[in-house]
């Protein structure tokens, strides 16, 4: 007998119970669509996540005040404290302290809205650089300009904004030169980004950027920043200007036990490989999940073949009386077992990607996430392995107890 | 030269009943006998002995001048599927398999390659004439239909020595009539050796042997000196 034999007669006998076959695989069904959306999810949250970390590019460094947050209760601290203030700025710009730093932006983030003329906005408004902005996400104004040194300096009342805020308060006319209130007080619009959408958690479209100093002494009335953004030369030299930074507020801060720091440095690196780190500890938890169900599926399928085996105990005996060995048996059950597995895991795998894609489209759609979906093809081959292995493992006992059955006894079962 | 060789054959099932106590005979190859016995007298028990279906507890038997403890469980496969060729009473054929299926079983499980298996089946399957319904699942056929196919299925493989259990304890005398006929001309134009099991003496007379079990033991072992021909019988 061949493998191909086999083959055929567990078709063949799957066809004749085809409702048991179907409600028999449900449990594999459920746990490889488990797995394929599971990991289609995973990869195209972690895909857009990256890609939003990826838009502030590999060479930002960014210092925030207070502990490093450990968990959610330690957020507090960091927002509220007020490390970081201007004296830092100095200190970071002297080449001979941190030598490969580019560029320093402080950030202050305002809460509020705006308003123009009755029309009110809730954006993302934030104190800073709007040069620095532009320059390290890459978007640039299609009306009007940027704000400048010198406006940072004179602590101007202006303020570039995107081209949602735009649109949400301005309607189509141009919006330069007309002036908008951010808490009582009037800033004059001196450009509107271009259209960028989501980036690096912030979404450019929804933000309305004033000069920092302007923010801390009218808007906030405070003296430190929420965090300070820094560029190095390139990425390579990213971890050494990280530790030169660390050297120099220290320094700056009198601090000498790195324990006691009174602030924090984020590398990109840092924060992708935090990501993946709870990503993958996400995903490991959610697989032993799935595992339990792939299991108790496979335990179904041996009690289905157990029922089976009992079922056609006169069958195995004509099998035997007609020249079957053990072995033909075994493969014949173990087959069976295989096949409705690896059918199960098949449905499985068109299933979760179904309800993947149904889940990434809802996700762009409603959401107004940037979500790409992705087929995994590694899940595809985990869950036909899986369910293949499934099916060996606990199809094994029943086909053994199948091809043990004596041939006479099989015979005589009424 | 004999085919079978049985000498004091016991057997006790693990319940304890004690269904042979010693039996012995001898039969040829080319020798069409019968095994009769009113039920329960231990006929069945013999057959899967002679058959290699069971082994005995004591005593010996030779199929082919080997006993069955001289194979391995594939090598008894393998004789069961060659030397052998089984028709059972109540036909056990499978049921959602087409006749031609049903047949192609043996072929299945020995060597024979996959496109000679429908040729030699489906000669098999004209040789009792049913190549009208070879398609047929089996379920859809008559009694003596399916024995016909059971006969196919045993003969198929070409064996040495055919086994019929009761082979027209389920059909009615006309259809059982049909059946003993193509079960004496393998015998007669084949030459297979046949081993009939039965309980009605008009079946057994169509052997030429008739060996009578009673309550395990061999009461008498005697040529059939009238023999019953289907063929003639028809005829009548």
């Amino acid at each position: 007998m061949t493998i191909i034999d086999s083959f055929k007669m567990a078709i063949d006998s799957l066809g004749i119970n085809r409702t048991r076959s179907a409600l028999t695989i449900l449990g594999i069904v459920i746990g490889i669509t488990a797995i394929m959306m599971m990991m289609s999810i995973g990869k195209g949250a972690e895909n857009l996540i990256l890609n939003e970390i990826g838009g502030l590019g590999a060479e930002t460094i960014i210092i925030r005040p207070g502990k490093e947050p450990t968990g959610p209760s330690d957020l507090g601290n960091t927002l509220f404290s007020d490390s970081l203030k201007k004296r830092d700025l100095e200190f970071l710009k002297r080449k001979e302290n941190v030598p490969e730093l580019v560029d320093v932006m402080p950030a202050i983030i305002v809460p509020g809205s705006v308003s123009f003329e009755g029309e009110t906005f809730s954006p993302d408004i934030f104190g800073g650089s709007a040069e620095f902005f532009s320059q390290a996400f890459g978007v640039f104004p299609e009306e009007g300009v940027l704000f400048d040194e010198s406006d940072i300096k004179g602590r101007a009342s202006v303020a570039v904004i995107g081209s949602k805020v735009r649109t949400e308060l301005f309607g189509n006319d141009s919006a330069t030169g007309k002036y908008i209130r951010i808490k009582d007080k009037k800033f004059r619009v001196v450009g509107v980004l271009g259209e960028r959408g989501q980036t690096s958690f912030v979404n450019f479209d929804r933000v309305v950027i004033v000069p920092y100093t302007t923010a801390q002494t009218y808007l906030l009335g405070v003296d430190y920043f929420h965090e300070i953004i820094t560029k190095a030369t390139s990425p390579d030299v990213v971890d050494r200007t990280a530790r030169d930074i660390e050297a120099t507020l220290r320094e700056a801060h009198n601090i000498t036990d790195p324990e006691k720091d009174d602030f924090f440095v984020v590398t990109q690196q840092g924060v992708v490989e935090q990501i993946q780190t709870i990503l993958g500890a996400l995903t490991a938890f959610l697989s032993s999940v799935v595992a339990i169900a792939l299991v108790v599926g496979g335990i179904g399928i041996m009690n289905i073949m157990l029922v089976s085996v009992t079922e056609r105990t006169r069958e195995i005996g004509l099998r035997k009386a007609l020249g079957a060995t053990e072995k033909d048996i075994l493969m014949q059950f173990l087959f069976e077992a295989i096949l409705l597995t690896a059918a199960g895991g098949l449905v499985g795998i068109i299933l979760g990607a179904l309800f993947s894609f149904g889940a990434a489209f809802a996700l762009k759609q409603f959401g107004g996430l940037a979500w790409q979906f992705v087929f995994p093809v590694s899940a595809m081959l985990l869950g036909l392995g899986v369910s293949a292995l499934v099916g060996v493992v606990f199809g094994l006992y029943p086909a053994r107890k199948a091809a043990q059955k004596s041939p006479i006894e099989a015979l005589r079962y009424e | 030269m004999n085919l079978i060789k049985a000498r004091n054959i016991e057997k006790i099932y693990s319940d304890g009943t004690h269904a042979l106590h010693g039996v012995s005979f001898d039969i040829k190859e080319g020798e069409f006998a019968a095994i009769m016995g009113p039920s329960g007298s231990g006929k069945s028990t013999l057959l899967h002995i002679i058959g290699f279906l069971d082994t005995q507890s004591a005593g010996e038997y030779y199929f082919n001048g080997k006993s069955f403890l001289d194979y391995t469980p594939d090598e008894v496969a393998h004789i069961r599927n060659q030397e052998m060729g089984f028709v059972f009473q109540m036909f056990n054929l499978l049921p959602r398999a087409t006749v031609l299926e049903n047949v192609t079983l043996p072929l299945v499980y020995s060597s024979v390659k996959g496109h000679l298996r429908e040729t030699l089946a489906r000669k098999a399957i004209e040789s009792v004439g049913l190549s009208h319904r070879a398609e047929y699942e089996a379920f859809k056929l008559s009694g003596g239909e399916r024995q016909r196919v059971a006969i196919a299925r045993a003969l198929v493989n070409k064996p040495q020595i055919i086994f019929a259990d009761e082979p027209t304890g389920n059909l009615d005398t006309k259809s059982g009539k049909a059946v003993m006929e193509i079960i004496e001309r393998l015998n007669e134009e084949d030459g297979h050796t046949i081993v009939l099991i039965t309980h009605e003496t008009h079946t057994a007379e169509h052997a030429q042997r008739i060996i009578k079990i009673l309550d395990g033991k061999v009461e008498s072992d005697e040529v059939v000196g009238n023999r019953y021909h289907a063929r003639e019988h028809f005829k009548k």
